[in-house]
């Protein structure tokens, strides 16, 4: 090896002579000695082909920025995308706090060295405990659909059964997802989705589908509030009894912005609640902001099903001082390998401060507010855009912050409107018209805190030129 | 004596913070929101309105109260109240890095951070052309075909690759037949558990004295049922199994898959090739290797590598260029399904590409290089500090890129072992090291990684520390033992923690199980006091 003549920015090692320095004192005399344990023939034939190296900062900043300025923003452009995906808007202080580099770099220390972040990740357990009125909340999986599907093999292993009911109307990334973690039906441990219907005026939960789909081998019925194409499930309560009544779990996806206003699900029976976390102080990012929580009540058959981290206050050896540990550290797959619960990871736990910190920030009021408006936004969109000759809204009312849109009546397809409505600059809604054929050319129309009446009225009309 | 073997004086900020819970004071306001204007109420009415009479919260949630500042102020001080790399981290397994800021200010802009991933694929060419871009440096590192990102951290890449495997077998017929994983007891625990959760039996390889399980083992464990083999080289030990061609062969014979779980490529990157070794696939954790930040646990990106041959079994989508327009490919009918939603994190692929391009291929060899003499050179030191033993001692042979180490004879000889000797670390600033995956088949492990980060003087700074806790150790153990002294909080207690009557995970909880530990029992009463009263 040849040390290069100037030294990489990233590595102090690499300074002139070091290298030299160091095998002086270890004793050797190259650093390829030092590789003796790789057998020659495993070597690889040529060296690696890569781009260019950008060793200057200002260099490599142009390069990836003249690529990012290729992206359109939802800065730039009105934009009516939801389904799984949330722009709301961020608070600045949360901007701050995940950027801190004590957060941001490091991976884990110890109980004590690392106090601050396992308080904040407590702070985010306990706020969102406060939203969903239960007492255990994970420290977050990956996403909604993977917090839903180590939720439904909690079930499987409670219950002992292998069915789940899942609602007909869910995000098909999310369904997906779910499919996953239930395994093909060549696995012995395979859970077998089976879907709900759902109504075709309220877009809810089919009641009498259900009835005749629920029997004694079902694990848990699985279902959300506000819904996929954003309907509020007001039948929470009756369909977590009949869970009950049938010995399944309920577990309720909810979106936790919709607390300030929304029951609590830990108010209408839900044994477990996931969700997204993204909505909770995360951009978008591409999709990259997602992730999911998991939480249930606080019986041990439950606490000990949890697949993740679980941190819980604890004593010092100094009275009345706060420390934080993790509880029931021995079940999950660190300590247990294929025997623990599921496995666990790294996931997205510094998304959980950002939770912590805009959680901190809006306080019971912020979200009574946040709920508020964003209710009263999007009934008010909806509404508008049903004055448009040819457009409806599939469920007019009883819906939080998306709704779908039909577009039957105009005859054109939702492809054709949104490319209109991308010429006014405006990213229309996601088009189900391929995932839910039953809901003919229809789009799923996202509306929060971020669109104002006059952001609304730019869609009306942009709308109705394009139905013309 | 040197400068660098004097170990610096450091004390943690200690701000007796309160549980947010307790902060701020009724009626108090962090961020508020507009009113929906006139014209909405006049269209819709009152909002509570909306929503049907049996979904209507009336209880408002137990959420603090707080001013803006009194929100920022309380989480800078948590900030100031965690180490975090501010010192020096060795952590092993997990090779920290610099995270470029420039990087991090990038994907902050509203050109990544505010982009949905259902916008037209024409207005997301720019991350697209990244992904792809970055996609083509991890094929050339490792020979594969097609990288994906989905994964949201090295487990969750593993457990792509068995979601891959049923799908590769279930095309071939034979998944239920081939139902077992083989792996070694040194891999990492996710490819056991992650094999387990997709529904494979998982048959695990002990370590022979060499460090690595025999041929014979692997003979003996594979047959018709073999799915796939999931393994890492080099291990945790610093050990590179020799045999890892023949292993690959043998497998393959069988009809099984191959993984390499490159979480150790630091010490081989730019030197080996995943294909070029046979295997099928791969994985690279871009917020430890690539210099992604690691954020306490993720986000994180576990990428995702195979060949041609197992392509069309991986999740969607799978981003693809075409003749210049980069599109999603959604439409692959063999596809696994999906790990999680949409195309994984993509600002930690972002940051993964930045490092890639900063350092070339010369400096991800020259990075591998400065790994394995940094962490023989810290071996060298290590071996002549008393109590402390290295695994494998009679192994003979220089070590890759981290070495497990143990305090098995401080233990012993002075009761101090790996978990009081971390704590001491943290009161010179160091961050507590890794001790060891489970099993701990090393008594009282701990592993430094020295990586290329950090500098010489850093190093001998680290090992100054465990020479004092050694000296320490030896002549004041209960200095050690009740360590830390110098960090926010003293050593907690373990107790509640089993303890479904004492657990808490969120304050709802210790509220109904510790009534009287409340601030007005508590040490707490002053510093809440003082804090929620100015």
């Amino acid at each position: 090896m040849t040390v290069e003549s100037r030294a990489h920015p990233w590595m102090a090692i690499s300074a002139p002579g070091v290298v030299e320095q160091m095998l002086q004192e270890i004793g050797a005399k190259t650093v390829d000695e030092l590789f003796e344990q790789v057998p020659k023939d495993h070597y690889r034939k040529l060296p690696p082909d890569l781009p260019p190296t950008l060793l200057s900062e200002a260099e490599l900043r142009r390069d990836l920025l003249g690529k990012l300025r290729k992206n359109r923003t939802c800065e730039e452009y009105l934009n009516f995308l939801g389904a799984g995906c949330w722009q709301h808007h961020v608070p600045s202080v949360v901007e701050e706090i995940v950027g801190r580099t004590e957060f941001m770099t490091n991976v884990w220390g110890s109980p004590q060295s690392d106090v601050g972040r396992n308080q904040a990740w407590f702070e985010f357990s306990s706020q969102l405990g406060a939203l969903l009125n239960m007492d255990v909340v994970q420290l977050p999986v990956y996403s909604w659909g993977c917090a839903a599907g180590h939720a439904i093999r909690m079930a499987a292993r409670l219950t002992g059964r292998k069915k789940v009911l899942v609602p007909k109307f869910i995000d098909p990334e999310r369904l997906s997802v779910i499919r996953t973690y239930c395994e093909p039906a060549e696995m012995k441990s395979h859970i077998e989705v089976v879907l709900v219907e759902a109504d075709p005026d309220s877009l809810c939960l089919d009641m009498e589908d259900l009835k005749s789909k629920i029997s004694s081998d079902v694990a848990a019925v699985y279902f959300e509030n506000p819904s996929y194409v954003g309907m509020i499930e007001a039948a929470g309560a009756e369909i977590a009894q009949l869970a009950r009544n049938n010995g399944a779990e309920t577990i309720v996806g909810v979106d936790p912005v919709s607390l300030g206003v929304i029951t609590a699900p830990g108010d209408y029976g839900a044994d477990i609640a996931v969700g997204p976390t993204q909505p909770l102080g995360v951009h978008m990012n591409g999709g990259g902001g997602v992730g999911g929580f998991l939480a249930s009540r606080d019986e041990e058959h439950y606490v000990r099903q949890f697949n993740g981290f679980l941190v819980s206050i604890t004593e010092t050896m100094t009275p009345g001082e706060y420390g934080f540990g993790l509880a029931c550290a021995h079940q999950n797959s660190y300590g247990m390998r294929e025997d623990g619960n599921d496995w666990t990871g790294n996931s997205v736990y510094l998304w959980a401060v950002a939770n912590a910190v805009y959680m901190s920030l809006l306080g019971p009021q912020g979200f009574v507010e946040l709920g508020q408006l964003i209710i009263s936004r999007a009934q008010f969109a909806a509404s508008r855009l049903q004055s448009i000759d040819g457009v409806s809204v599939s469920s007019p009312t009883g819906f939080f912050k998306e709704f779908v849109v039909n577009f039957d009546g105009t005859g054109k397809s939702v492809a054709e409107i949104n490319t209109g409505l991308m010429r006014s600059g405006i990213f229309g809604g996601k088009d189900l018209s391929a995932e839910i054929p039953e809901l003919g050319q229809s789009a799923l129309y996202c509306v929060t805190e971020i669109h104002n009446a006059a952001d609304i009225e730019t869609l009306v009309a942009a709308m109705a030129e394009v139905v013309q | 004596m040197r400068k660098d073997s004097e170990i610096r004086q450091f004390h943690a900020a200690k701000w007796h913070e309160p549980i947010v819970m307790e902060l701020g004071r009724p009626g108090a306001r962090g961020q508020v929101f507009a009113d929906p204007e006139q014209t909405i109420l006049d269209a819709v009415g009152d909002a509570s309105a909306l929503i049907p009479a049996a979904m209507r919260r009336k209880d408002r949630a137990e959420l603090p109260e707080m001013t803006e500042f009194e929100v920022q102020r309380h989480y800078l001080h948590l900030s100031q109240m965690t180490l975090g790399m501010m010192g020096i981290s060795l952590f092993g397994t997990c090779t920290m890095k610099y995270n470029s800021r420039m990087a991090e200010i990038a994907t902050n802009r509203p050109e990544l951070a505010e982009t949905h991933p259902y916008q037209p694929a024409e207005t997301l060419q720019g991350t697209m052309e990244i992904i792809h871009d970055f996609d083509l440096i991890l094929r050339s590192l490792s020979g594969m075909d097609q990288f994906v990102f989905q994964p949201g951290g090295g487990a969750d890449a593993a457990y792509t690759m068995t979601a891959v495997a049923r799908a590769y077998w279930q095309a071939k017929g034979q998944l239920g037949k081939r139902d077992e994983v083989i792996t070694s007891i040194q891999a990492h625990p996710c490819n056991a558990a992650t094999a387990a959760a997709a529904g494979f039996k998982v048959v695990t390889l002990p370590l022979e004295e060499n460090g690595y399980p025999s041929v014979e083992a692997l003979k003996a464990a594979v047959s018709d049922r073999t799915a796939l083999l999931m393994i890492n080289n080099p291990d945790d030990m610093g050990i590179y199994n020799p045999d890892i061609k023949e292993w690959v062969r043998i497998v393959k014979q069988a009809g099984g898959l191959c993984f390499y779980d490159h979480a150790n490529f630091n010490g081989v990157m730019g030197k080996l090739s995943a294909r070029e070794l046979g295997f099928d696939a791969c994985m690279f954790m871009l917020h430890k290797t690539f210099g992604g930040p690691k954020g306490g646990g993720g986000p994180a990106v576990g990428a995702f590598g195979c060949s041609e041959e197992l392509a069309p079994f991986l999740p969607t989508p799978v981003i693809v260029n075409n003749d210049g327009q980069y599109v999603l490919d959604e439409d692959r009918p063999q596809s696994s399904g999906k790990i999680r939603e949409f195309w994984g994190n993509v600002p930690i692929v972002v940051k993964a590409y930045a490092w890639a391009r900063c350092m070339g291929a010369d400096g991800i060899n020259l990075a591998s290089d400065i790994s394995v003499l940094a962490n023989n050179y810290m071996d060298h030191k290590l071996s002549s500090i008393r109590g402390v033993a290295k695994s494998h001692p009679d192994f003979g042979k220089w070590r890759m890129e981290m070495t497990r180490w143990g305090l098995g004879p401080m233990q012993e000889e002075t009761g101090i072992g790996t978990v009081e000797a971390a704590n001491r670390m943290a009161d010179f600033g160091i961050d507590p090291w890794w001790m060891s995956h489970e099993p701990w088949v090393v008594a009282e492990p701990f592993t430094p990684e020295a990586g290329e980060l950090w500098s010489k003087e850093d190093l001998d700074q680290w090992i100054a520390g465990l020479q004092q806790i050694s000296d320490e150790a030896y002549s004041n153990p209960e200095l050690v033992k009740t360590a830390p002294h110098n960090q926010p909080i003293a050593q907690i207690k373990g107790d509640w923690l089993e303890d479904p009557e004492a657990w808490a995970m969120t304050w709802r909880a210790y509220q109904r199980k510790h009534p009287a530990s409340g601030s007005d029992a508590s040490g707490r009463s002053s510093a809440t006091a003082a804090a929620g009263g100015d």
